[in-house]
Parts: C-alpha cells; sequence; structure tokens
C-alpha cells in the first residue's frame, strides 16, 4: 500500500515538475536558456555538417574536378568561337557599311565606270605612299586610271600584272595632281611629301584663298578626270616676295585606313609629254 | 638544296612587310623586316649562302616596291656584306653584331633608297627624310632585331644540323 502511494506520488511529483516547466515555458521564462541551448546545438551541428561537407567533397573532388575541367575547356572553346564570329561579323558589317558607300558614290556619280578594289598591301619602303590593290589587267585595270572612294580622290594606277596593281597615293612625295579651288576659283597644284601630309602649291598671289576652302581635280593635264574631290584648306602662307602662295591641305580620304577603293575604268590618262617636248623645242 | 628553304621564308616575309609592318608606322617610318632577316641570317657562321638570300629577298621586294630593283639589290648586298666584315670583327658578341649590323645597315639601305629616289626625279627633302622615315625605321628594326636574330639561329641550326652537332 505504501509502495503504491510513493509510486503515485513520484508519478504527481514528476508529472508537476514537468507541467511546471511546461508553463515556466510557455510563459517565457525559459527563453534565453534555450536561445543559449539552442545556439549550441546549432553550432555543433554546423561543426559536424561543415566537416561532412568537407570530407565528400575531398572524397568526390578527383571526379568533379575531371568534369569541370572539362566543361571548362568546353566553355572555352565556345567563348573563342564566339568571339571570332564577334569579329568576323564586325567585320562584315564595316566592309558592308564601305561598300554600301561606294555604291551610293557610284550611283551619284554614274558617267564614269567603277571596278571595286580591296586594298592589300602597302609599298614596303617607306620613303613612298604606294598601296597594292586585288585587281589586275584580267579585271581591266591599265596604268593611269584614278582611282578613289566615296570620300574623294586616292591616286591613280602605277603598274599592273594581272591580278594586282600598284596604286600612287596623293599623298606619295613623287604626286602632282592639278586642283581647281572651287570657292576662289584658282588653279593650283597639289603635292604630296614623305611624311603623308599633302599641300598646295603654285596658287596665285592674286587668287583669295581661306580655310575650309574645297579642293577639287581641275583636270588639266589629262592625268585625272576633273571634278573630284580631294579635301579642304586647312592654312594658307602668302609671301609679298613670293610668285606663289601655298597652303595646307585636310585630305577628305582617311589614307591610313584605306581597306576598299573604287578604280574609274573608263578614263584614259592623255600623254601630253610629245607636246611639251615641242613646245620646249 | 636546303637553300631553297629561301623563297617561302623570304616570300611570307615580303607580304608580311607589305601587308602587316608598312602599316605600324611611328612618324613616317616601319620597320623593314627583310633587311633585318638578311642582317640575321648573314651572321650566322655556318651560313654561307647570304648573298644568294639577298638576291631573293631583292627580287620579292623589288617586285612589290616602286623603289627602282636595282636599288634595293644594292642594298639588300651592302647589309649581306656589312655583316661578314663586323661578324669577323665581333663574333664574340653575335647579339651586339646583330645591332651594329642593323644600325648600320638601316643607314645604308636608306642612304641608297634616298639617293636613288632623288635621281630619279622623287622631290624628298634631306631633314625630313632623315627625322621622319630614317630615325624612326632605326629605332623598330633595332626592336626587331633581336627575335629575329633568334629565329635565324633556329633556322640555321635546322638547315645546317651538321654544324650544330659538331
Amino acid at each position: 500500500m505504501n509502495f503504491h502511494l510513493s509510486r503515485s506520488l513520484q508519478v504527481t511529483v514528476v508529472f508537476l515538475i514537468m507541467a511546471g516547466i511546461l508553463a515556466l515555458a510557455l510563459g517565457g521564462f525559459f527563453g534565453a536558456l534555450s536561445q543559449r541551448v539552442i545556439a549550441g546545438l546549432v553550432s555543433i551541428q554546423s561543426w559536424f555538417s561543415t566537416r561532412y561537407v568537407a570530407v565528400e567533397d575531398l572524397l568526390s573532388a578527383p571526379r568533379d574536378i575531371v568534369s569541370l575541367r572539362t566543361r571548362n575547356a568546353e566553355l572555352e572553346a565556345e567563348v573563342s568561337q564566339l568571339q571570332a564570329q564577334v569579329i568576323e561579323l564586325q567585320q562584315r558589317v564595316n566592309e558592308t557599311d564601305i561598300l554600301a558607300a561606294l555604291v551610293d558614290f557610284s550611283r551619284a556619280n554614274p558617267e564614269s565606270t567603277y571596278r571595286a578594289a580591296a586594298v592589300i598591301g602597302r609599298d614596303p619602303s617607306p620613303f613612298l605612299h604606294y598601296v597594292i590593290i586585288n585587281r589586275g589587267s584580267n579585271d581591266g585595270i591599265r596604268r593611269g586610271m584614278p582611282v578613289v572612294t566615296n570620300q574623294g580622290l586616292v591616286g591613280r594606277i602605277d603598274a599592273v600584272i594581272s591580278d594586282a596593281s600598284r596604286v600612287q597615293l596623293v599623298t606619295d612625295p613623287g604626286s602632282a595632281v592639278n586642283v581647281h579651288l572651287q570657292n576662289a576659283d584658282a588653279d593650283a597644284v597639289l603635292l604630296g611629301s614623305v611624311t603623308g601630309d599633302v599641300s598646295l602649291d603654285m596658287i596665285s598671289q592674286e587668287a583669295r584663298i581661306e580655310a575650309g576652302d574645297l579642293i577639287l581635280t581641275s583636270g588639266l593635264g589629262g592625268g585625272y578626270p576633273p571634278d573630284l574631290i580631294i579635301g579642304q584648306v586647312v592654312t594658307t602662307r602668302r609671301l609679298e616676295f613670293e610668285l606663289f602662295q601655298q597652303a595646307t591641305v585636310q585630305p577628305a580620304v582617311d589614307f591610313s585606313r584605306l581597306e576598299i577603293v573604287l578604280v574609274i575604268t573608263n578614263f584614259r590618262p592623255i600623254e601630253i609629254s610629245p607636246l611639251q617636248v615641242e613646245s620646249v623645242q | 638544296m636546303r637553300n631553297l628553304v629561301a623563297f617561302p621564308i623570304l616570300l611570307l616575309g615580303v607580304l608580311f612587310q607589305s601587308a602587316v609592318l608598312s602599316q605600324l608606322r611611328l612618324v613616317a617610318g616601319f620597320a623593314d623586316f627583310i633587311l633585318v632577316w638578311l642582317a640575321a641570317w648573314s651572321l650566322q657562321e655556318q651560313v654561307d649562302s647570304a648573298p644568294q638570300w639577298a638576291a631573293i629577298g631583292a627580287l620579292f621586294t623589288g617586285f612589290v616596291t616602286h623603289v627602282p630593283a636595282i636599288a634595293v639589290a644594292a642594298g639588300y648586298f651592302s647589309v649581306v656584306i656589312l655583316a661578314k666584315l663586323l661578324s669577323r670583327r665581333v663574333w664574340q658578341a653575335p647579339i651586339l653584331a646583330m645591332l651594329a649590323v642593323t644600325l648600320l645597315g638601316t643607314i645604308l639601305v636608306q642612304a641608297e633608297t634616298y639617293l636613288v629616289l632623288r635621281l630619279t626625279g622623287t622631290p624628298l627633302p634631306l631633314l625630313g627624310s632623315l627625322t621622319a622615315v630614317t630615325i624612326p625605321s632605326l629605332i623598330l628594326n633595332l626592336l626587331l632585331a633581336i627575335p629575329v636574330f633568334a629565329w635565324a639561329r633556329d633556322l640555321a641550326a635546322w638547315t645546317y644540323p651538321e654544324f650544330a652537332q659538331a
């Protein structure tokens, strides 16, 4: 009887203790304590979890590294391929822009017939300003034909072989082009130089030239057709004791970025040297 | 037979010169790959065919340039002669010899080109040509000289294996 009583008492006491703890917990009296306990448990679990993941990575790493390296190589190859495609497409867009401009130019100047050519090289001598184009006698190119872009005059054909030609640029030190200053209504000679700068000489002292004046080929001498744009006057030099004025010129064509040019194939230069010899004699 | 390799190398050299190096300008000058290559090749002790290489180089370059072929050939032969003369005197320091040949060879070739162009009617100012073309070209040639010398040494070892073994 005493045994049953004491057992019932124990159960009751334990129940009351549990109920008390529960009531205290629900009442928020164990908040700080439970947070500390939970934080401790979380730390321990994190520690175990981190070690477990590290061990798992260590065991499975060789397989992953091989697959990652393979994938990385594939992606790098793909990136390289895409970059090459982007560059190629950019080049095509540039070429298309240039060709569209040249087509516009040829449509705006229907009196001439043109042959498009790509610039494939430059003269190996730094003293000279010549370019090599990929059209030759097989394409109807002949010596002396003028070469232009949509921006203006480039030069003229100097030498021809079957599939290529050499073009003397107007910037070459040996180049001399008879030009007409449109605003001043005066003639002059455009000269190249070793540095690639171009200048005007033989301008009459009476001519009133100003910066910005447009320079066109005059057609005198028969070397070039008239009215091809060359550039603009930048500065002038007029000295009273000199026979002629000089001027520096900004060419319309960017000679450092020549890619595609047009050869005017229906123009034949006129050979006037026999007339000059007769006149001298 | 081994000198046949001169044709593809010099042909590629002229194409590289015309398509690439001629566009890489410093002021108005640019490097002359064929000149530098001939200097490097002539300085290789085992090479006995440098004049033939100069002739082939002049042939290819003369085909592309407006400069008279005879002037190009004279310039390149001058470089070969200069290299042979200098290699006997400063043979213990090949890099020094290479730089010296490049320096003197560039001046020699440019002077010859200048004179021939003046004689054929191209109006070139002396001072302008010197400052805008010759000095910048000289600097670029000297920069090109060291790697080209290494390539020429490798090619010489490949084309003259018996000399390398000895």
